[in-house]
C-alpha cells in the first residue's frame, strides 16, 4: 500500500478513536512542559545580572531622543515645513515638493503636528543608528568569508520572525517608555541595510575594481573612491527600505501605548470606534509612509541616472535653503502664527466623517454581510471547526442526516477512486486527507495526524532534514501547550495565504496581459507595500467590524501584491521568441498563457508564493489588532499584560509556523525544479 | 605598418615561461623552475583536479615604440595574459621584465607607483567611474596621486583634446556613446603619460563603422607619443591593420609570433591558417611580392615601386596592358608583372583550406 493511503488509515483510526481518547485531538496537558514559566525565570535571573547594561542603553537613547522630539516641537512649523519642502523639491521635482507642502499643511491643519512631530522623531533618530550598524555589518560579511556564513542566517531568521515579536524582550529588558519602539525599530530596519550593503559592495563590476587598480589606487582609495561610489545607488535603496521599515516599525510599537504619536491616535481612535478620527490620523500615516518613501526612492534614482541636469549645484541650494530657514526664523519669532499652528485654524472633521463612514456602512451592510457569511459558513468556519459542526438549520439551512454523511464520503471517495486510476496516487491521498480534514476540522483534527502528515510531506520534498526541521517546529507547539491556537494561525494564516496568492496571482496574470491594467496597478501596489501594515486594517475594520473575517480581509490587502508582482514580472520576462513561436503554430492568445506562458513562469511563480507566505505571517500577528484567537493574539496579550513567556512562548511559536512554512516552500520548490531537470 | 628596418629597438616589456593556472592552490603544481611534473603531465593533472589552466608557458617581448599584437578566439587567454602583464592577476608561475626589472617582485607600493606613471590600461566594456564626468573620469588617477588641481586640468585638458571630445567635459558617461565613452577610456589611460600602453579589446564593443574610425584614430595618437603596446583582438583585420607583431593564441598557449605578413603567408598550422583564410590576401601583397623574371622591355613598361599596394597595382596593370616593371627603392630592377604572371601568383597564395583534405 501506498504510504499515502496509510496516511489516511492512520488519520481515519485516528478520528474515530478521537471520540473515546479526547487526548488524541487535545495534547495532555500533563505532557507540557512549563516553558513559559522557564522563559519568565530565566528573564528575571538574566535582568538581575544585566540589568544596568540595558538601563544603560537606554539611558544612552532616552536623552537624544527626547532631544530631538522637543527639538522637532520647538522648531516652528514654518520651518520644518520649508525644509521638508526644499528636500523633496531636490529629491522629486516641483510636484513632489507641492505634494508634501500640502500633506504637511494637512497634518497641521487636523491638529496632529504634536503626534506627527513625536513618531518622526523616532524615525530620524532610528534611521541613522539602523544604516551604520547595518553597514558596519554588511561591510564585515563583504570582507570576510566567516562573518558572512554568521550573518546570512541571521538575516533569514529576522526575516521570518513577525516583527510583533520583537516588541517582547525588549520590552522587558528595556522596560516601558517610546525608548523600546527606537530599538524595536533600529533592529527591524537594520537587516534591510546589511542585504543591500552586502548586494552593493559585492556587485560592483570587477572591470571597474581592475580600472581603479590600473589608475593607481590604494586599497582604501579603491574602496572609498570606486567601490562605495560605484555601489551607491544599492546602498541608497538600502536606506529608502530601512527608512520604510523603521517607521513601520515605529507605529506598530506605538501599540505598547503611553506614547503621544501618530500610531497611538489611529488606534485609540480605532478601539473607541470613532472612525473618522482614525482615519483622519490614519492618512497622516499612509502621508508620512508616502513622503519618507519618494524622498529616499529620489536620492536613489538620482544616484542611478547620472545626468549632467542643469540643477542647482548643491552648495548653492544648501545655500539658499539656510537662508530661507533663516528668514523663516526670523519671521516666527515675529508673528507667532509662523511658530506655532494658531488652535482656531484647526478644523476636526471627525464627527461628519464618522456620520458619512455610518451611512456608508448601513448602505452597504446587506451586500458585505452576504459575504461575509457566505464566507464564514462555507469557507471559514469548516476548516476552523469542520462540517461536522458547522452544517445546521442556522448556517447551511438543513439538519445534517445520516445520508448526508455517507454522500459527503462517496463524493471524496469517487474523487480519490478517479484520480487513482488516473495514475496519481499522491492526489488520491490528498484528496481524502482534505475531505477528513473539512469534516473535522483543525481544530477537531487529532494533533498525530497532523505530525505524520507534515512528516511525511517533509521526508517526501526535502528529506531527513526537513522532517528534523518539522519534528523541532511541531514538538514545540506540542510541548509547550500552544498547539490549539497554532491551529488557529495555521487557519487563518493559510486561507489568506492560499486567497493572497491565488488573487494576487490573478491579477498579474491579468497586467502582464493588460497594459492599462498594469499601470493602473501599479501605484495601488506600491501604496499597498509602503504603507505601514497597521493603516489597512482601519477600512476594514469599519466596514466588517472586528473577527477572523476582518483578518482575513486585512491580510489579503497586504499579501496579495508579492504575488501579483513576481506574476506580472514572471510572465513578462518569458522569452519573447519563445511566444512568437507558439504565436506562430497558431495558438490563441489564451492557449499561448496557458501552456506557454504560465508553465514558463512557475519558478518566479513559487517565489511570489514564498513571498507571499512571509508576507502573510508577518500581517498575522499585526492582524491580532482585530480580535483574531490565535498565537498572534496570545502575543499581544503577553505584551500588555506585560507576561514575558506567554507572549514569548507564543511569539517562538508564530516562527517556527513561519519558519516550516518558509522551509516547506523552498524544499518545495527545490523539488520540483530537480524534477524538471530530470524530465 | 611597414617593420622598422634599422636596428632594433630596445626591449620595453618581456614575458617568460609565464603561466596562470585558476583554482585554489594552483601554486602546488609548479617549483622554482617550472611546472614540477614536466608541462604535457602537469597540465593532465591540473585538469584533472578542476583547475583551469589559462595561461600556459607564454613567452614574447615588446620593443619600445612597437604595437605588439595579441589575437586569438574567446577564451584563449588573452585577457588572461594582458593581466598578469599589468599584476591585475598574479601569474601562477613565470617572469615578467619591465625596462628589465622584474615585475612579479615588486612590492604593493612600487606596483601603485609603477600603475600611476608607466602603465595605462584601456578596457573592452570602457570600464568608466558612472558617477563621474568625463573630465573627472580621465582626472581620477590623477586626483589618486595627490596631483595639484592645476596640472590636472593641464593634463586632463591635453588629453581630452587628443581624442577629440573637446566641449563633452561635463557629460556623464551614460550620456554618450560607445565609441565616445572608449575615447574617455583612452584619455584616461594616456592621462598619467604612460610608456606601457594595455588595450584589451578596446574596441570589440563598438560598431564595424566606428571601430575603423576608431582604429584611425588610435594610430594618428600612437604616431604622435610612440608608446610600447600590447593590443588584444579577437579580429584579425584589426590586427592585420595595427600591429607591428602579433601573437597567436590558442587555449592559453602562443602558436605563432610574427609579423602579419609571416603569419599570412606562412601559417605555423591549420589553426594560424583558419584565421587567415579569410583573409583577402592581396591586401598584404605588394608589387615586389609579383614581380616575376622577365625580359627586359624596359622602354616600353611603365614602371611601379616594390611597395605599391595591391589596389594601385591592379589600376596600373589595367592601365598598362603590356605589363609593369618593378624597381626597388633604390631603382634597381626588380622584375616585371604582368595580368598572366599576375593571376598565377595570386593562385599560388590561395591556402589550402584547412577543412578540405
Ligand atoms: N577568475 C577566473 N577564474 C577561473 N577561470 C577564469 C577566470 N578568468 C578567466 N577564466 C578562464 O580562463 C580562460 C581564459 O579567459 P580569458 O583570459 O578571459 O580569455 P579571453 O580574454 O581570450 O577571452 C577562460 O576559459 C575563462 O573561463
Ligand atoms: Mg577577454
Amino acid at each position: 500500500m501506498p504510504a499515502g493511503m496509510l496516511l489516511v488509515a492512520f488519520a481515519l483510526v485516528c478520528v474515530l478513536l478521537s471520540a473515546r481518547y479526547p487526548w488524541l485531538v487535545r495534547f495532555p496537558a500533563a505532557a507540557e512542559l512549563p516553558v513559559a514559566a522557564a522563559f519568565n525565570m530565566a528573564l528575571s535571573a538574566f535582568e538581575a545580572r544585566t540589568e544596568s547594561a540595558f538601563k544603560l542603553v537606554s539611558r544612552l537613547l532616552t536623552s537624544p531622543m527626547s532631544m530631538v522630539r522637543t527639538a522637532l516641537q520647538l522648531t516652528p512649523w514654518s520651518m520644518v515645513v520649508l525644509g521638508f519642502v526644499a528636500m523633496a523639491w531636490r529629491a522629486g521635482g516641483i510636484g513632489f515638493a507641492a505634494f508634501v507642502g500640502a500633506s504637511l499643511l494637512y497634518v497641521l491643519g487636523i491638529g496632529l503636528w504634536e503626534q506627527t512631530m513625536n513618531s518622526l522623531a523616532l524615525v530620524i533618530l532610528s534611521v541613522p543608528i539602523s544604516i551604520i550598524i547595518g553597514f558596519g555589518i554588511g561591510y564585515l560579511a563583504f570582507a570576510s568569508k566567516r562573518a558572512e556564513r554568521l550573518t546570512n542566517p541571521l538575516l533569514d531568521i529576522l526575516q521570518t520572525v513577525p516583527a510583533f515579536a520583537y516588541l517582547l524582550p525588549l520590552l522587558l529588558l528595556f522596560g516601558f517608555g517610546p525608548v523600546v519602539g527606537l530599538i524595536a525599530s533600529i533592529v527591524f530596519a537594520f537587516p534591510a541595510m546589511v542585504r543591500n550593503t552586502m548586494l552593493g559592495l559585492r556587485n560592483v563590476p570587477s572591470d571597474i575594481l581592475e580600472a581603479g587598480e590600473m589608475a593607481g589606487a590604494t586599497g582604501r582609495q579603491l574602496f572609498w573612491q570606486v567601490r562605495i561610489p560605484s555601489a551607491r545607488y544599492q546602498l541608497l535603496v538600502g536606506v529608502n527600505q530601512t527608512t520604510m521599515a523603521a517607521l513601520s516599525m515605529v507605529i506598530i510599537a506605538s501599540i505598547i501605548g503611553g506614547t503621544n504619536d501618530i500610531g497611538w491616535t489611529v488606534l485609540s481612535a480605532m478601539r473607541k470606534a470613532d472612525f473618522g478620527s482614525s482615519i483622519l490620523a490614519g492618512i497622516v500615516i499612509a502621508l508620512l509612509a508616502m513622503i519618507l518613501d519618494r524622498l529616499t526612492a529620489g536620492f536613489a534614482t538620482r544616484a542611478k541616472t547620472h545626468r549632467s541636469q542643469k540643477d542647482i549645484p548643491f552648495r548653492a541650494f544648501a545655500a539658499l535653503v539656510a537662508a530661507g530657514l533663516m528668514v523663516m526664523y526670523g519671521a516666527s519669532t515675529r508673528f507667532d502664527q509662523l511658530a506655532a499652528w494658531p488652535a482656531d485654524w484647526i478644523a476636526d472633521p471627525s464627527e461628519s466623517l464618522n456620520r458619512g463612514i455610518e451611512a456608508l456602512v448601513l448602505f452597504t451592510r446587506p451586500v458585505l454581510d452576504a459575504v461575509k457569511t457566505g464566507m464564514l459558513f462555507f469557507v471559514m468556519l469548516p476548516l476552523k471547526i469542520g462540517l461536522q459542526k458547522v452544517v445546521g438549520p442556522a448556517s447551511w439551512g438543513f439538519q445534517p442526516g445520516i445520508w448526508h454523511v455517507v454522500g459527503y464520503v462517496a463524493l471524496a471517495v469517487s474523487a480519490a477512486s478517479f484520480a487513482l486510476l488516473k495514475g496519481r496516487d499522491v492526489a488520491a491521498s490528498a484528496i481524502l486527507l482534505v475531505a477528513i480534514l473539512f469534516y473535522v476540522g483543525l481544530t477537531g483534527l487529532p494533533w498525530p495526524v497532523m505530525v505524520a502528515v507534515v512528516l511525511a510531506l517533509g521526508y517526501r520534498l526535502g528529506g531527513l532534514r526537513l522532517v528534523a526541521i518539522s519534528g523541532f517546529a511541531l514538538g514545540f507547539l506540542l510541548l509547550t501547550g500552544s498547539w490549539q491556537k497554532a491551529m488557529l494561525s495555521v487557519y487563518l494564516g493559510s486561507l489568506a495565504v492560499i486567497l493572497s496568492f491565488a488573487i494576487g496571482s490573478a491579477l498579474g496574470v491579468l497586467a502582464s496581459e493588460n497594459e492599462t491594467f498594469s499601470r493602473l496597478m501599479r501605484p495601488v501596489n506600491d501604496t499597498m507595500q509602503t504603507m505601514p501594515q497597521f493603516v489597512l486594517l482601519i477600512p476594514v475594520v469599519m466596514l466588517f467590524a472586528i473577527g477572523d473575517f476582518t483578518a482575513l480581509i486585512a491580510i489579503i490587502f497586504y499579501a496579495y501584491v508579492p504575488a501579483f508582482r513576481y506574476a506580472e514580472a514572471g510572465l513578462r520576462q518569458v522569452d519573447g521568441r519563445v511566444v512568437e513561436a507558439a504565436t506562430s503554430l497558431g495558438t490563441t492568445r489564451l492557449q499561448r498563457l496557458v501552456h506557454v506562458k504560465l508553465p514558463l513562469a512557475i519558478p518566479n511563480l513559487m517565489l511570489g508564493l514564498n513571498q507571499t507566505i512571509v508576507y502573510g505571517i508577518g500581517m498575522l500577528v499585526i492582524a491580532a489588532l482585530v480580535g483574531t484567537s490565535d498565537l498572534g493574539q496570545e502575543v499581544y496579550i503577553g505584551l500588555s499584560a506585560g507576561n514575558f513567556g506567554q507572549g514569548m512562548v507564543a511569539g517562538l511559536g508564530m516562527a517556527a509556523i513561519a519558519m516550516l512554512a518558509d522551509s516547506f516552500c523552498k524544499a518545495w520548490q527545490r523539488h520540483y525544479r530537480t524534477r524538471i531537470r530530470n524530465g | 605598418m611597414t617593420t622598422r628596418d634599422n636596428a632594433p629597438a630596445a626591449i620595453k616589456l618581456s614575458a617568460r615561461h609565464l603561466w596562470k593556472v585558476y583554482g585554489p592552490g594552483a601554486d602546488g603544481f609548479f617549483d622554482s623552475t617550472g611546472p614540477r611534473l614536466g608541462a604535457e603531465q602537469s597540465l593532465r593533472e591540473m585538469r584533472a583536479h578542476g583547475h583551469m589552466p589559462a595561461v600556459i608557458d607564454v613567452s614574447f617581448d615588446v620593443r619600445e615604440g612597437e604595437i605588439f599584437v595579441i589575437m586569438g578566439l574567446s577564451g584563449s587567454g588573452k585577457s588572461t595574459v594582458i593581466r598578469c602583464l599589468s599584476r591585475l592577476v598574479e601569474p601562477t608561475h613565470g617572469e615578467v621584465k619591465l625596462d628589465g626589472e622584474d615585475l612579479l617582485g615588486k612590492s604593493t607600493a612600487e606596483l601603485i607607483e609603477i600603475r600611476r606613471h608607466k602603465m595605462g590600461m584601456v578596457f573592452q566594456n570602457f570600464s568608466l567611474l558612472p558617477h563621474l564626468t568625463v573630465f573627472e573620469n580621465v582626472a581620477f588617477p590623477l586626483k589618486l596621486q595627490g596631483l595639484g588641481l592645476k596640472d590636472r586640468r593641464r593634463r586632463v585638458e591635453h588629453v581630452i583634446a587628443l581624442v577629440g571630445l573637446e566641449g563633452r567635459e561635463s557629460s556623464f558617461p551614460d550620456e554618450l556613446s560607445g565609441g565616445q565613452q572608449q575615447r574617455v577610456g583612452i584619455a584616461r589611460s594616456l592621462a598619467v603619460e604612460p610608456d606601457v600602453w594595455l588595450l584589451d579589446e578596446p574596441f570589440s564593443a563598438l560598431d564595424p563603422l566606428i571601430r575603423r574610425q576608431m582604429q584611425d584614430e588610435f594610430l594618428r595618437i600612437q604616431n604622435t607619443l610612440k608608446k610600447s603596446i600590447v593590443f588584444i583582438t579577437h579580429d584579425f583585420l584589426e590586427a592585420l591593420r595595427i600591429a607591428d607583431r602579433m601573437a597567436i593564441m590558442r587555449d592559453g598557449r602562443i602558436v605563432q609570433i610574427g609579423t602579419p605578413r609571416e603569419l599570412l603567408l606562412n601559417p605555423a598550422d591549420a589553426y594560424v591558417a583558419e584565421f587567415t583564410c579569410d583573409v583577402p590576401r592581396s591586401r598584404l601583397l605588394t608589387a615586389g611580392d609579383f614581380a616575376v623574371a622577365g625580359p627586359a622591355q624596359a622602354a616600353s613598361m611603365a614602371t611601379v615601386a616594390g611597395e605599391t599596394g595591391f589596389d594601385r597595382l591592379v589600376e596600373q596593370l589595367a592601365r598598362n596592358p603590356d605589363g609593369l616593371q618593378v624597381n626597388d627603392r633604390h631603382g634597381a630592377r626588380l622584375g616585371i608583372i604582368t595580368a598572366a604572371s599576375m593571376v598565377q601568383t595570386l593562385a599560388s597564395f590561395t591556402p589550402v583550406s584547412p577543412h578540405a583534405s
